[in-house]
């Protein structure tokens, strides 16, 4: 560690928090520039004048923007984004177990589709231009380039209605059995997996081919070393930046697959919590689900450039 | 002028390939470039006359059983109401292909103005503009759709600028890059020293020559656009009824899936292969290099 990776850190943190706080600004400014009246949507057609500027005032909807954007973004910090437009509930509770019931999904996931996705990734490399490794395209390009549902409703298809593996529906995590967990978690992990280890060996692999293209692999070649020395001793390390660099990018495409996961699976989680407050426009729960999403997104990004400084020697010994 | 007649193979040149690319002439797009074309021809064709071709009315409830299997008379079975889903998926190429181009061209118009401006422009109109955009891009695709979703409603009009306003900054970064390349030729300083003004040289000097880079990012931007929408409408989100795209479709008959009723998968299906189309023909018109990053 030296100062110029420091330096180059300490950019990646200043540029994710100032990110952070643009996307809070819009998604504050989108939430709030709508058409129509929020109070008076609660309400109905038929509330009398008096009855919705009650409301407004009680919501704090008569202050000024700033000021409202501003203890808005206070809230956050000391973690209370406010309460839902819908039920009354504070955000913070409705949030709170959900959120570890999406974290451990997300979990189990990354835990199952990690190791998949790199022995696939890296083989298909390996063999690149084989039967294997053209099939192994072939797939994951089919599983990139269609839609999560069609992925999750063919995984229905196939282990639940055809084969009788796993039930078709998920359930939170409540059971003190592992085996019940992991059954009743099965549908949504293997769906998300399917999207997220086709994007990982895809982009594995490509850093590898990549790597296996420099010319000191040329040499160790020409010296005759054996294909499984070349990858394993000579390429490998020096493609793991990139590679971690691919596995934190392919982890953030799972927060656009629990959107859809969530939902088509009945799944308890914060993204299912989300979409439930787009359809009744409980923009608090909104604003405050998509700066947790950004969040994530964001520090998975931030991972994935820090994986790729801290693998760069160039950078490590100046 | 000469200089800027000469856009195939500046078109190679453009895009960070790192091996070069191959130069390919429309017949040699090979089989799978023909397939995929074909399909996406034929999605296009449906989009405009696909009422016509439909075997039966795609909202009349049929003498049929809800959630048929495959048969003779109902080629993708029924769906949840007994109605036939091949005429069904049939109408609603009209929407998903519609609604997604539209935004398309909006997005890839909106994105080279800006990014051709900037580039040509410079300074501190490029830098306020890219940083702008590029915070925007770091908002995962179907959450900012959600968000706006949820401010501004579904409405058909709605969705479309909402979607392109999504896609927006990808276009504005690829064309940015590729037309900051081309800016700093000799070719543009002479245009310069002529005294064209910025839209002239936008237009006339640059454009020409990085239409491939942005015709095959087009293409790509398309299918997220479809891909996007259809998730929306998926979530009930997007096209609302009794107007019904793909994505609604498969919602629609969401009930089905326990009983493998193939009104749940085939609208995926056709999503599916309106999408693997568009890769294919990209694949094979302007190489395997193509970044197929941002789709999330």
């Amino acid at each position: 560690m030296n100062a110029v990776i420091w330096k180059l850190l300490l950019t990646r943190l200043a540029t994710a928090a100032g990110t952070l706080l643009f996307v809070a600004t819009t998604v504050f400014v989108i939430t709030t520039m709508l058409p129509g009246d929020v109070a008076q949507e609660i309400l109905g057609q038929n509330a009398t004048p008096e009855a919705v500027a009650a409301l407004r005032s009680a919501m704090g909807l008569d202050q000024p923007p700033l000021e409202r954007f501003l203890s808005w973004l206070g809230g956050l910090m000391v973690g209370n984004p406010g309460v839902s437009l819908v039920n009354g509930l504070p955000v913070a509770t409705l949030i709170g177990e959900r959120l570890s019931n999406s974290l451990v999904l997300a979990a189990i996931t990354a835990a199952v589709s990690v190791p998949v996705a790199l022995l696939i990734g890296i083989s298909s490399a390996m063999l690149r231009g084989s039967l294997y490794d053209r099939v192994v395209g072939a797939a994951t390009i089919f599983v990139v380039s269609v839609p999560e549902f069609l992925v999750a409703s063919l995984a229905v298809l196939v282990f639940a209605v055809k084969l009788h593996w796993l039930p078709a529906l998920a359930q939170a995590p409540q059971g003190h059995d592992l085996l019940d967990l992991m059954r009743g978690l099965a549908m949504p992990i293997v769906t998300l997996s399917f999207v997220i280890v086709a994007q990982m060996a895809r982009m594995t692999r490509a850093a590898l081919i990549d790597t296996l293209s420099a010319p000191y692999i040329e040499m160790a070649r020409l010296k005759g070393a054996r294909p499984i020395r070349i990858v394993l001793t000579h390429a490998l390390p020096n493609a793991i930046g990139p590679i971690a660099n691919a596995v934190a990018l392919s982890l953030s495409f799972l927060l656009g697959g629990v959107i859809i996961v969530e939902t088509i699976f009945n799944y308890p989680g914060i993204a299912k919590l989300m979409v439930d407050g787009v359809a009744t426009r409980d923009f608090p729960v909104v604003q405050a689900c998509a700066l947790i999403f950004c969040a994530g997104y964001l520090l998975l990004v931030m991972l994935a450039d820090i994986a790729a400084i801290l693998s760069n020697p160039r950078l490590r010994h100046q | 002028m000469m200089n800027h007649d000469v856009s195939p193979p500046v078109l190679a040149e453009a895009p960070p390939a790192p091996r070069p690319a191959r130069r390919l002439f429309w017949p040699r797009i090979g089989f799978a470039g023909t397939l995929g074309g074909s399909i996406i021809l034929f999605w296009l064709v449906m989009a405009l006359f696909g009422g016509h071709f439909a075997p039966h009315d795609a909202t009349e409830m049929l003498d049929a059983d809800v959630f048929e299997p495959i048969n003779w008379l109902y080629p993708f079975g029924t769906d949840y109401l007994g109605r036939d889903i091949l005429s069904r998926v049939l109408a609603g190429a009209r929407q998903t292909v519609g609604i997604a181009l539209a935004a398309t061209v909006l997005a890839a118009l909106g994105g080279l103005l800006a990014g051709l401006a900037a580039a040509v422009i410079g300074g501190w109109f490029d830098a306020i503009l890219s940083r702008t955009l590029d915070a925007m891009i770091s908002i995962p695709s179907k959450l900012f759709g959600l968000i706006l979703v949820a401010a501004f409603g579904s409405s058909i009009l709605v969705l479309i600028p909402t979607l392109a306003v999504i896609y927006l900054p990808g276009c504005y970064r690829l064309v940015r890059a590729a037309a900051v390349n081309v800016a700093k030729l000799d070719f543009v300083l002479v245009a310069r020293a002529r005294g064209e003004g910025s839209f002239y040289i936008m237009t006339r000097e640059v454009l020409p020559n990085i239409v491939g880079p942005v015709l095959a990012d087009f293409g790509l931007r398309f299918v997220y656009v479809v891909l996007l929408l259809s998730s929306l409408s998926f979530l009930g989100l997007g096209v609302q009824p009794p107007d019904a795209d793909w994505g609604s479709l498969v919602r629609e008959n969401i009930g089905g899936l326990p009983y493998g009723a193939p009104a749940v998968i085939m609208p995926a299906v056709a999503i599916a292969s309106l999408t693997i189309s568009i890769n294919m023909l990209i694949d094979s018109l302007f190489g395997r290099n193509t970044d197929r990053k941002g789709a999330h």
